[in-house]
C-alpha cells in the first residue's frame, strides 16, 4: 500500500513538473515583467530587512553586517534604561493619540458636504479643501513659521490686537502638539471626506425614499442611515489608521522641531534620525527604529483582531 | 408633517453655513499667502495687510527669479520628478500587469512578497546602509530610487487591470500568436491610459514635494531640490544666498534684510506651488479616482 502510494504520489509530481514547465515555457514574460519591481523590493525592502540585524550587533563599518559583533539586547537595554526613554514614548503615544481623537472630523465633514445638493456651490467647496492637500510639509511649516512668529505673525496680531500677550507658538512645549495637530487637519480634512463620500454614494436611496414616507427629518436620515452605512469603512479606515500609530508626519514634526520645544516634540523617529544619521550610532538607532516597528505591527494585529470580533469588518 | 419641513430647512441652512465656513477657515491662509506675495513686507509685518493685498510690490518675484538656488532647485526638482516618475512606471506596470493575469503561477507568493512590505520594514538605518553601499549618496539616485515602488501602488493597478482586462480578450490574441510583450504595449497600455495617469500623478506629486531623502543623503548643494531650499528660505531663515542682496550686503540695515526675508518668503511658496496650483484643477478628477480605486478592497 505505502509503496503505491508513494508511486501515484510520484506519477502525480512528475506530471505536476512537467505542468509547471510548460505554463512557465509559456508565460515566460510575465516573469520577467515581475523581475524589475521584485528587484527593487529585494534591494530596497527584504536587505534592508535583513540588515536590522544590526540592532543586536555593534555595527562597523568595516566589518560589515555579518562580520560585526553579536552584542544581543544590549542596544535595547540602553534604551529602555535611559532617562529619555519615558519621554519619547511618551511624547510619540500622546502626539499620535491627539491626532487620532481627531478622526471623526473628517467624516462629520463629509456628512456634511453629502447634505448639499449636486452644483457648483459643492465642487467648488471640495476643490477648494482639498487643495492644502498638495502643499509640501517644507511649505506647510513654513507657512507655520510665518503666520505664528511672535513679533510679525498675523495670529499673533490678532492676539495682541485682542488686548493679550503674543505667543510663541512655535518654541514654546505646551503649544507644539496642538500647532502640529491642527495644521495637519488644515492640509487633510478635505483630502480625507473622499473615502467617505464615495461610501456615502453608495447608499441605497430607497432606504432614504423610505425614511422620508415614515416622516424621518434629514437629520434623522443622516443619523440613522447614513452614519451605520459608512460604519463598515470607517472601521477600516481606522484599522488602517491604527496601523501607522507611532508613524505619523514624522517628516513635519523634525521641520517643526527646535531646542526651545524639544520637550514635547522629541519623538522616537526624530530620535532615530539623530542618533542614526546625524551621530551616526547606526546599531542604537536601528535597535530604537525595530523597536518602534515591532509596536506597530502588535498593534496593527490587535486592532485587526478586535474590529474582527465586534464588527465583521476587518483587514483580513 | 409641517414641523418636519421646517426642521429640515434649518438643518439645510445649518449644513451650507457649517461647510462654508470651514471652507473660508482651509482657504484663508492661502489667499493670504497670495496677497502676501504682492503686499509691501511692511504692511505684511505689521498686519496691516490680512486679507487683500496692500501697496502692491512685485519685488519678492523679482528677488526669486534672481536668486540662483532656487533655479538650481526648481531644475533639480524637475529632473528628479520626471527621472523618478518614469521609473516608478517602468517597475509598476509590468509587475501590476503580471500579477493580474490568472496564468501566473506562485502568484500569492509574489503579492504575499509585496503585501508583506506593507506590514513590515528594515526601518531608516537599515535601509540609510543600503544605499550608502549602493554609492548613491549625493547622487540623484538616491532621491529618485528609495521609496520608487510602494505596494499599495501595485495592488491598485492590478485591480485596474483586472478590471479592464477581459480575460477574453488575452486568451484570444493569445491563440491569435501574440505575445505577453506585444499585449502589453499594444493592448494593456492603451487601455490603461486613465490608471497610467492617476499612478503617473501622484508619484511625481510626492517626488514634488519630498524632502527628506535630499536631507539624509545629498552635501552637495548643486544637486539641492527646491523644497530643501525652501527649507532653508522658510525654516531656517537663510536667505544669504541671494547674490544682489549679499553684494550690497555691507550697506544693508538689519531691517533691510528683514524686509527682503519677508518678500522672498511669501513669493518663493507661490513659485513653488505654481506647476501643481496650475494643474491641479484640471487634474482634480484623477486624483479623485486614484484615491478610490485604492480603496476598492478585494
Amino acid at each position: 500500500m505505502e509503496i503505491q502510494h508513494g508511486e501515484r504520489n510520484l506519477k502525480t509530481r512528475r506530471q505536476r513538473l512537467y505542468e509547471i514547465r510548460k505554463s512557465f515555457l509559456r508565460n515566460w514574460q510575465l516573469y520577467l515583467f515581475l523581475l524589475p519591481a521584485l528587484t527593487y523590493f529585494l534591494i530596497f525592502h527584504y536587505i534592508p530587512m535583513y540588515g536590522v540585524q544590526i540592532a543586536f550587533k555593534d555595527y562597523f563599518a568595516n566589518l560589515g553586517i555579518i562580520g560585526s559583533p553579536w552584542v544581543w539586547f544590549e542596544h535595547f537595554e540602553r534604551f529602555f534604561d535611559s532617562y529619555y526613554f519615558w519621554r519619547l514614548l511618551k511624547n510619540t503615544i500622546i502626539l499620535n493619540a491627539y491626532n487620532l481623537l481627531l478622526f471623526p472630523l473628517p467624516i462629520i465633514f463629509a456628512l456634511s458636504l453629502n447634505e448639499l445638493r449636486n452644483g457648483p456651490f459643492k465642487k467648488w467647496t471640495q476643490t477648494l479643501t482639498y487643495a492644502p492637500h498638495f502643499i509640501s510639509v517644507v511649505v506647510v511649516v513654513g507657512m507655520l513659521v510665518a503666520f505664528l512668529d511672535p513679533l510679525t505673525g498675523l495670529v499673533n496680531h490678532a492676539i495682541t490686537s485682542l488686548g493679550f500677550e503674543s505667543i510663541p507658538f512655535l518654541t514654546s512645549p505646551e503649544w507644539f502638539r496642538h500647532v502640529f495637530v491642527w495644521s495637519g487637519q488644515w492640509e487633510s480634512l478635505g483630502w480625507n471626506t473622499i473615502i467617505y463620500l464615495a461610501a456615502l454614494a453608495g447608499v441605497n436611496p430607497e432606504l432614504h425614499e423610505a425614511a422620508r414616507v415614515d416622516g424621518a427629518s434629514r437629520l434623522q436620515t443622516v443619523l440613522h442611515i447614513n452614519i451605520p452605512s459608512i460604519m463598515p469603512t470607517v472601521i477600516i479606515l481606522f484599522i488602517l489608521n491604527m496601523g501607522n500609530f507611532m508613524q505619523i508626519g514624522f517628516e513635519k514634526v523634525l521641520l517643526m522641531q527646535n531646542t526651545l520645544n524639544s520637550e514635547t516634540s522629541d519623538i522616537i523617529q526624530t530620535f532615530v534620525y539623530e542618533t542614526g544619521i546625524l551621530e551616526g550610532r547606526y546599531s542604537f538607532a536601528a535597535a530604537i527604529g525595530l523597536f518602534e516597528s515591532v509596536i506597530n505591527i502588535i498593534l496593527l494585529i490587535t486592532v485587526n483582531q478586535i474590529a474582527r470580533k465586534v464588527s465583521e469588518n476587518s483587514l483580513w | 408633517m409641517s414641523r418636519f419641513r421646517l426642521s429640515d430647512k434649518a438643518f439645510e441652512r445649518i449644513n451650507i453655513a457649517f461647510v462654508s465656513l470651514l471652507t473660508l477657515i482651509i482657504i484663508y491662509p492661502l489667499i493670504f499667502v497670495i496677497s502676501a506675495s504682492i503686499s509691501d513686507p511692511h504692511a505684511v509685518n505689521t498686519g496691516k495687510m490680512w486679507l487683500w493685498p496692500v501697496d502692491i510690490t512685485f519685488d519678492g518675484f523679482k528677488r526669486v527669479f534672481q536668486n540662483e538656488a532656487i533655479w538650481v532647485g526648481y531644475k533639480n526638482t524637475i529632473i528628479y520628478t520626471l527621472i523618478g516618475t518614469s521609473i516608478h512606471l517602468f517597475l509598476l506596470l509590468p509587475c501590476a500587469y503580471a500579477l493580474s493575469r490568472k496564468e501566473l503561477m506562485a502568484k500569492k507568493v509574489f503579492l504575499w512578497i509585496v503585501l508583506f512590505t506593507m506590514l513590515f520594514n528594515g526601518g531608516l538605518i537599515p535601509t540609510y546602509l543600503v544605499v550608502q553601499k549602493l554609492g548613491m549618496v549625493n547622487t540623484m539616485w538616491a532621491i529618485v530610487i528609495p521609496g520608487v515602488l510602494g505596494a499599495w501602488s501595485l495592488l491598485v493597478a492590478r485591480s485596474f487591470f483586472q478590471q479592464t482586462i477581459p480575460d477574453q480578450l488575452v486568451e484570444a490574441s493569445k491563440i491569435d500568436g501574440a505575445s505577453d510583450l506585444y499585449l502589453f504595449f499594444k493592448v494593456v497600455i492603451p487601455l490603461s491610459l486613465p490608471i497610467i495617469a492617476v499612478m503617473a500623478l501622484f508619484h511625481a506629486v510626492a517626488l514634488w514635494n519630498q524632502y527628506f531623502n535630499a536631507l539624509i543623503y545629498l552635501t552637495d548643494e548643486d544637486l539641492f531640490p527646491l523644497q530643501l531650499i525652501l527649507r532653508q528660505i522658510l525654516i531656517i531663515n537663510e536667505v544669504s544666498a541671494d547674490s544682489a542682496a549679499s553684494a550690497a550686503g555691507a550697506a544693508q540695515s538689519f531691517a533691510d534684510q528683514v524686509k527682503t526675508a519677508s518678500l522672498v518668503k511669501y513669493a518663493v511658496i507661490i513659485v513653488s506651488a505654481l506647476p501643481l496650483l496650475i494643474v491641479y484643477p484640471f487634474l482634480q478628477r484623477f486624483f479623485v479616482k486614484g484615491v478610490l480605486i485604492g480603496s476598492v478592497k478585494e
